[in-house]
């Protein structure tokens, strides 16, 4: 069993805080996409890059699995976004979280020699926003804040981890 | 100061009351819920959001647009035998376009759909529809293209290398025999452009069904004979320009129709190409030789011939002819045959055409009143007599508008083609883009009221998008003009030549007018004509409405 970690009151709002933006991003991203008619997840696997360029592309190609892509994205992102904003299940957001991110930078890895078609809105060597993305969430996993500040509090009140 | 959340306290807190009680309740719910409210503040953001998106909506409003019928599939009627005279690029291309393939190709496309995911070429032919037709005929005066197409005319199962195959096509060494056939219901035309007029005239009054590919003809004269023959039939022609069927066109029609651009007083597209290839420099094959190429067919009917050096001669334009002595072999000549007006229509007639007949099948423009060209042999310094630089304006007096066409091959920078009406304007390709001027007054209100704002994209149609709408998102449009969207018009990709062609099958089934019949075709052909007119002879030509004739300036 875990020691239950003590966090100084600025610590907890800060993770709180991140936390809750983290969601809140995640959330109108998958928001915006359900409220836009006819969006499709298509171009951006298309225009992947990389060593695993090929099977984001064959996702793409794919016409009875794209409808499945799309909707998984889409919901996916809206469910992580509820889930830290609201920090419920807590683990399983930044699991979640986790995995689409990685998903993210392998279909559009920042590598040395690759261009795309929708230019990033930054300059990168490796590292991107989706990079830093994961190790903030990697951070909000080690010092989880939901059993202080969030649903989690009630659901696990008679378990203090 | 910390927050201690664990029980080790509770031993000094043992004397709590009922209040206490009730106020930690208080503290453990606040704690629990604290971030709720920030679902109320995005859902307040997602609704002042999509209530200032709505002004796009307008567009969507303004744009509104029936569906666009999926093609039916030929579900019975009589198979429809086929012969192809001319099989060099473009005729092996449109036997493929209607299902037939040699098996050395289908292997080709099988190993690049292997290769490279994205290619889905290969499936796309072996899913298309079949046309319930057969090929009966093939004729082409070089024995490697003719051969050629008689195993793409027998690959009938679409197989590879080793399959089960059909029934060969017959060879024929001249059109004149393959016309002559009677286990042929139809032609489709693609020999070099100094045959299209003869042997489209020669098919219909052989009884054959013609589908002869752009321009429909190569001198003056044939043009006003052809049509007299296809008018005076009850047969069905079209045009090989297979714009007819690019569904952009067909919305852009629809859009200059609701007059949603306003009065048009300028159009402008071009041709902007910057390799050997689409300079017509096309590649040698290594069986070609004076025994396996029959020159004497090539050289052309001899009345055509005729219409144009009577026309050559007595303008003063003899400069244009040749170099060769149209008798001389000449490898050069016989493959790349688009460079020399002895067998070409320049810019004019190859890549004008298609330009023109897009514009005519969006506004109806009809034959201009006027042509002006200017241009040369500025890049391509092989010999050739027509231009690699060529600009024609032609202008039409009663519909208040001019038709600008640039054209170069020696540089591939995108030059959209461009609507220009008083309120907006179209930009129109792989995608449409409207883009409203700040000074319309159809819109002013709108511009007014902040709804649409001036200089930007206003409108944008992407083929392929689930639902119309204004621009939702820049990607959209940047996919959407390097076309990688294209491939995914209702799910499925088409090719365009194929729904031209199958047109063409089903009118012949049918009965129907084709879209781009004999009237289009005359427009097509009359209009190419004078440009290239006034090029070669340096001034502008004119159109004679009432006698129907080309005037000079």
């Amino acid at each position: 069993m875990l020691k239950q970690k003590t966090y100084s009151n600025f610590q907890l709002i800060a993770l709180v805080f991140l936390r809750v933006v983290t969601g809140w991003y995640f959330l109108y991203e998958g928001l915006a996409k359900l409220l836009s008619p006819g969006w499709t997840s298509y171009g951006y696997l298309m225009d992947s890059q990389g060593v695993f360029s090929e099977f984001f592309k064959s996702l793409g190609q794919n016409q009875t699995l794209m409808p499945v892509v799309d909707a998984l994205n889409v919901y996916g992102l809206i469910l992580i976004g509820l889930l830290l904003i609201l920090g419920l299940f807590e683990k399983i957001g930044y699991i979640g979280a986790l995995l689409l991110l990685v998903m993210y930078y392998l279909s559009h890895p920042a590598s040395l020699n690759v261009t795309y078609l929708l230019p990033p809105e930054g300059s990168y060597l490796w590292i991107n926003k989706n990079i830093v993305m994961m190790f903030a969430i990697l951070v909000l996993m080690a010092f989880p804040s939901a059993r202080r500040i969030g649903i989690d509090r009630f659901i696990f009140r008679n378990k203090k981890a | 100061m910390s927050t201690k959340e664990n029980t080790g306290n509770e031993n000094t807190k043992n004397t709590e009351n009922s209040e206490n009680s009730f106020s930690k309740g208080r503290r453990e719910a606040l704690k629990t819920l604290a971030t709720v409210p920030v679902l109320g503040a995005m859902a307040y953001g997602v609704y002042k959001k999509s209530k200032k998106e709505r002004t796009n909506r307008l567009a969507a409003d303004m744009f509104h647009f029936g569906e666009m019928p999926e093609p039916a599939i030929v579900a019975d009627g009589e198979i429809i035998r086929i012969g192809v005279i001319g099989v060099g690029i473009r005729g092996i291309d449109l036997m493929q376009a209607i299902g037939f393939a040699t098996p050395e190709h289908l292997e080709d496309l099988k190993k690049q759909a292997q290769n490279n995911s994205g290619d889905t070429r290969y499936k796309d032919f072996m899913e298309q529809d079949d046309l319930r037709i057969k090929i009966t005929a093939v004729c082409d005066i070089f024995d490697t293209y003719a051969e050629r197409a008689i195993t793409a005319g027998a690959n009938i199962h679409r197989e590879g290398l080793n399959g089960k195959y059909g029934e060969k096509p017959k060879r024929y060494l001249n059109y004149k025999e393959l016309l002559a056939a009677p286990d042929v219901d139809a032609v489709i035309i693609a020999a070099p452009d100094h045959w299209h007029g003869t042997m489209a005239m020669e098919a219909i009054q052989a009884g054959k069904h013609v589908y002869v590919e752009k321009p429909m003809t190569w001198t003056v004269p044939e043009t006003y004979a052809l049509r007299e023959v296809v008018r005076n039939s009850k047969l069905t022609f079209q045009l090989g320009h297979q714009n007819r069927q690019i569904e952009t066109n067909k919305r852009g029609k629809e859009i200059i129709g609701k007059g949603l651009l306003g009065p048009i007083t300028l159009i402008e597209t071009s041709t902007n190409r910057n390799d050997p290839n689409g300079a017509w420099v096309y590649p040698i094959h290594a069986d070609a030789n004076p025994r396996t190429i029959d020159w004497k067919q090539f050289e052309g009917e001899p009345a055509r011939v005729r219409e144009y050096m009577d026309y050559m001669t007595s303008n003063n334009l003899a400069k244009y002819v040749g170099p060769d002595a149209r008798d001389k072999f000449s490898l050069e000549r016989f493959f790349r045959w688009r460079c020399w007006w002895d067998y070409s229509t320049g810019l004019s007639g190859d890549l004008l055409t298609h330009e023109f007949d897009a514009i005519n099948q969006m506004m109806n423009l009809g034959i201009p009143d006027s042509a002006t060209s200017s241009g040369g042999v500025y890049f391509f310094k092989d010999g050739r007599t027509v231009p690699d630089v060529l600009q024609t304006t032609f202008e039409y007096k009663e519909k208040n508008l001019a038709l600008l066409y640039s054209a170069t091959l020696a540089n591939q920078f995108n030059r959209p083609r461009k609507f220009m009406g008083h309120d907006a304007t179209m930009e129109i390709g792989n995608s449409i883009t409207v883009t409203v001027d700040p000074q319309s007054e159809q819109y002013k209100d709108q511009i007014e009221k902040g709804l649409i704002k001036p200089g930007k994209p206003f409108y944008s149609y992407t083929p392929g998008q689930k639902d119309l709408d204004a621009i939702s998102s820049a990607t959209q449009l940047y996919f959407a003009e390097r076309g990688l969207l294209y491939s995914y018009v209702n799910g499925k990709r088409y090719n365009t030549t194929f729904l031209h062609l199958k047109e063409w099958i089903d009118c012949i089934r049918t009965g129907k007018k084709t879209s781009c019949g004999i009237e289009e075709g005359f427009q097509e052909a009359i209009t190419a004509h004078m440009g290239t007119r006034a090029y070669l002879e340096g001034r502008t030509m004119y159109w004679d409405g009432d006698k129907e004739e080309i005037v000079r300036g």
